[in-house]
């Protein structure tokens, strides 16, 4: 069987019996433990993977699958909570919890048939672009440098995700994005990354970083997996206040790639004498395509731009502060004993918590705090609501807007830069589409001169992903971009 | 006023909402369950749990509005106050800050006959927390977290309160429209309604002092007590030229004092931000006009109807109205019976009954219709008044009807005119002396001849025919 199957043609194979679940899981089991180096996952299910699949074989025997992706082995950020699976948000503070049930998002997958393979690496609580903030280690990028043998970053926070999809450790992978953390990794790692209109995909059970901007959505090797895998876990839950009742759309079968007449809108904010030569270029190799496929580019304006990193970190980090107040040592997860009360929360959160989380959870009680609230928070979302109402003048003149995803492709491990907040210029193309609640993709388009995967990005108005979809399968169907990937860690 | 100082008070009351589950969560509401045993993910703030909210705590928010005379607003935020404690698993306690659910109000209380209007300042819903125990374990606190999440409202007066009196006046009646609406039980012993009270002093026409909080009262002897010592304790201060700390401070029940437990200084900043998780609370007109006509008839309005139908004057109308299950049991009791004999008969002898018992009146001994049974029999003559408040004593204690004691012990009166006219002569002819005396112009007499005679019967004559039979034997 051909090595690196997509979730589409999973499904066939599966259909035709030219393969079994069983089998697939095996394949893909087999593949996680070559991959150990990479460090993509932080648990792995084996015996209930295994278990699953072959109750998924009896199924299909007895035509009773619960899809068509019936017995699919898949891989789930470990920020999901997975019931009596250990749920980590890859942090030493839950590094022993183990919940006692399992998110609406995950659970719609199961409900589908998919198999879980076990919890990928991420970010400690989704914070970080880099995934060198997981208390279990780096993952490292399936890709290298054409002239270097270091280790390169997968992106974050979902960069196991994303870097198990591109390396076949899974056939396709849940991720979450509150600034980006689908679209980067994804951009890094070759792989398609869909961030979902807010309230689209379910919260409830998934550990929560920023309330207002966390969303969940799939990484997959195309953009027919991507809509499938989104068509699985999207939906109204009355579990989650901030669902959207709009009803779940058939994403995938409704997918077509014909561009004509779209007007594709080109954010002049966005370009930068900074951006490498090839980003720039795959940029405008894109929009030729486009028109050539008979779009219309329409330059555009969304003139807040500038203001989204400094106000995503505001709002990001106060919401954050709160959420993770519940880390306390008191009901779950681990506790180091103090003296009294206090102490035993400043030794337990101190041991607990990484730098990052640590550094995003002072920055949020200062922005909240009295006195600075107002400066800080209550200006912060005045920004976001202007860069909302940017998007939605945009899309009064165009169908989506293109842009690349990340401003550099994957650099060294060890090259990360002292000053956070350039690490966080990462985001700087995402983090803008997370304020305003609206969806995004992240398309693999080309590699740069090192042979490493440039991502670009297209967003939509809010709920418009079927849009989204079917621009992005008509430049990937166009391009028909192969990951020219070296699987080194396979001795 | 005390020795020339004016009190301001404000209060803050803590009502626990009554319904069957939580704010957020679907979890039972239950006094008194096992520790733990009524705690859902949500409520243990379990890692991605959500927060969704319970329409009817909210229907509940809204009715006491109506009750309370406010302002209903169509949109309302929820709020995180964030604070690290062991009992508060979220780390926050979801509430609402700047944007209540209800805004400005009034009630009306009623002291020495005199009518003050107290204004109400707002109603929001809050979590409660959970409870931390102390006491389980010399090195340990345990935490049960069955009310964590519990709703409740907290409801904040204007500070128009100017003594401990009015102060425990205005409790009551909020308590009182509470319960007559049914959205909160009321039971400040079990905590479902306490009172945090602001009180500070000033020398009439000056501008108002500092004033202090005193956190968790959960009688009205505390408030009342408390109040008095912290003005007292204020105005000792002040006159010893000292000045008052803006703090909050504890009620200790046992010796009546209060005592610091936090300055201003050392007050949380509890960082109030919109809760994430939550959307805006929305509400329709349609569904506030809904709402208010099911309320039901109130305690002043159902004051006025006692007064104009049952010709009860305002203090008694005033106690009997004040609780909802009494003026239910009055009411039963008043159908086509004097209302003066049975106002009488349920604000002193029942009263004082449950009273000394400390039972409420659901909790009475003498249900209202074996009540009105009694007093059927008083008002057809059958039974003295004297009689009935031992029949009485006795329905207290035992729980039978009075037809059954009045049968038992033969306490039935002695209407019968033979067996009456036996006794009065009886009686005559063994007090000739007196019957001459009498004769002879000594009037007075006449109430000897009916004491005999009543000490004849054993208390069971017929006063009335009996006085009749007694003079005209007399007098011929």
């Amino acid at each position: 069987m051909k090595a690196g199957l997509n979730l589409i043609e999973a499904s066939v194979l599966l259909e035709n019996n030219e393969t079994s679940s069983v089998e697939l899981t095996k394949i893909y089991l087999d593949n996680i433990n070559k991959g150990k180096e990479l460090n993509c996952y932080n648990t792995v299910s084996f015996e209930e993977a295994l278990k699953e699949a072959e109750s998924s074989d009896k199924r299909r025997r007895e035509k009773k699958s619960k899809s068509r992706f019936d017995g699919i082995p898949i891989g789930i950020k470990d920020l999901f909570c997975t019931k009596n699976i250990k749920t980590t948000a890859s942090s030493k503070i839950l590094s022993n919890f183990v919940p006692t049930y399992e998110s609406t998002a995950s659970q719609n997958c199961l409900n589908a048939g998919l198999i879980s393979l076990g919890k990928l690496n991420c970010d400690e609580f989704a914070m970080g672009s880099t995934n060198k903030t997981s208390y279990f280690g780096s993952v490292i990028n399936p890709w290298k440098s054409k002239n270097s043998d270091a280790h390169l970053v997968p992106g974050g926070s979902s960069g196991g995700s994303a870097a198990a999809v591109a390396a076949d450790l899974c056939i396709a992978s849940l991720g979450t994005d509150t600034g980006g953390s689908i679209r980067q990794p994804a951009s890094f790692t070759g792989t398609v990354g869909l961030k979902p209109t807010y309230g689209r995909v379910s919260r409830w059970g998934i550990v929560a970083f920023a309330s207002s901007l966390d969303q969940a959505g799939p990484i997959t090797k195309t953009v027919e997996d991507a809509a499938a895998l989104f068509e699985i876990i999207s939906g109204y839950d009355s579990k989650d206040s901030t669902s959207s009742i709009k009803q779940k759309e058939n994403f995938y079968d409704n997918l077509n790639s014909s561009v004509k007449g779209m007007k594709i809108g080109v954010p002049k904010e966005f370009k930068s004498d900074d951006l490498p030569t090839s980003t720039q270029k795959a940029w405008d190799d894109c929009k030729k395509l486009l028109q050539e496929n008979g779009a219309e580019l329409i330059d555009i304006s969304l003139p807040h731009t500038m203001d989204a990193l400094p106000t995503y970190y505001i709002i990001a980090p106060a919401e954050a502060s709160s959420n993770l107040a519940r880390y306390d040592g008191v009901k779950y997860g681990i506790r180091e004993n103090g003296k009294n009360l206090i102490e035993m929360y400043e030794e337990t959160r101190s041991i607990g918590f990484g730098d990052e989380v640590k550094r995003r959870i002072l920055i949020g009680t200062y922005v909240l705090s009295s006195g600075y609230y107002d400066a800080y928070y209550i200006k912060a979302q005045k920004v976001r609501s202007l860069i909302k109402s940017d998007f939605n003048e945009a899309f009064k003149r165009v169908d989506a807007i293109l842009t690349p995803s990340t401003p550099s492709t994957a650099f060294e491990i060890e090259n990360e830069p002292k000053d956070p907040v350039q690490t966080y210029l990462n985001d700087i193309f995402t983090v803008p589409v997370n304020l305003a609640g609206i969806p995004a993709i992240s398309v693999p388009f080309a590699n740069d001169e090192n042979n490493l995967p440039i991502g670009l990005q297209l967003i939509t108005n809010s709920f418009e992903e079927q849009k989204l979809l079917n621009i992005a399968k008509n430049v990937q169907d166009t391009i028909n971009y192969t990951p020219n990937l070296d699987k080194w860690w396979i001795k | 006023m005390i020795n020339g100082w004016e009190l301001v008070i404000g209060i803050e009351i803590h009502a626990q909402v009554k319904s069957n589950s939580k704010l957020f969560s679907s979890s039972s509401t239950d006094f008194g369950s096992g520790p733990n045993s009524q705690v859902s993910l949500v409520d243990a703030a379990m890692p991605g749990m959500l927060p969704v909210i319970n329409k009817f705590c909210v229907e509940q928010a809204v009715r006491s509005g109506i009750g309370l005379n406010a302002k209903i607003n169509n949109k309302s935020i929820f709020d995180r106050k964030n604070y690290f404690y062991q009992d508060l698993p979220q780390g926050y306690q979801i509430s609402q800050f700047k944007d209540p659910i209800v805004g400005n109000g009034f009630i009306d209380i009623v002291l020495d006959d005199q009518t003050k209007r107290i204004g109400i300042e707002r109603l929001h819903l809050e979590q409660d927390a959970g409870k931390s125990l102390h006491d389980q374990d010399p090195n340990l606190t345990f935490v049960d977290l069955n009310r964590s999440g519990i709703a409740l409202m907290e409801i904040v007066s204007k500070p128009d309160m100017s003594s401990a009196d009015e102060a425990v006046e205005y409790v009551k009646k909020v308590r009182s429209i509470l319960r007559y609406l049914d959205t909160c039980d009321g039971n400040m012993e079990q905590g479902s309604l306490r009172a945090d009270v602001n009180v500070s002093v000033n020398k009439p026409g000056n501008e108002l002092g500092t004033r202090c909080e005193i956190k968790n009262l959960n009688s009205f002897k505390y408030i009342h007590s408390a109040i008095i010592y912290e003005a007292k304790r204020q105005i000792k201060l002040i006159e010893s030229g000292e000045s008052i700390n803006q703090e909050t401070r504890l009620y200790n029940i046992d010796t009546g004092e209060t005592h610091s437990m936090r300055s201003k200084e050392d007050a949380h900043d509890y960082r109030y931000f919109p809760d994430p998780d939550l959307l805006p609370l929305e509400i329709e007109n349609k569904w506030i006009e809904e709402i208010k006509s099911t309320i039901p008839e109130l305690p002043d309005q159902k004051k006025n109807r006692f007064i104009k139908d049952y010709n009860l004057n305002e203090y008694d109308a005033g106690v009997i109205v004040s609780d909802k299950a009494t003026s239910d049991y009055y009411e039963k009791v008043v159908k086509n019976r004097s209302p003066k004999l049975v106002t009488t008969w349920v604000t002193s002898e029942l009263f004082s009954v449950l009273n000394k018992k400390n039972l409420s009146i659901d909790e009475s001994p003498v249900a209202y219709d074996k009540l009105g049974e009694l007093i059927d029999n008083i008002e057809s003559g059958k039974v003295s008044n004297r009689l009935a408040k031992d029949i009485f004593e006795e329905m207290c204690e035992m729980g039978k009807s009075p037809g059954e004691i009045i049968a038992e012990k033969g306490l039935s009166q002695i209407s019968d005119e033979g067996e009456l006219e036996k006794l009065v002569n009886d009686v005559l002819i063994a007090n000739p002396k007196n019957v001459e005396k009498y004769k002879n112009g000594k009037d007075k007499l006449f109430g000897f001849f009916v004491g005999e005679a009543m000490k004849l019967s054993k208390g069971k004559a017929n006063p009335k025919l009996l006085n009749e039979l007694l003079k005209s034997k007399l007098n011929t």
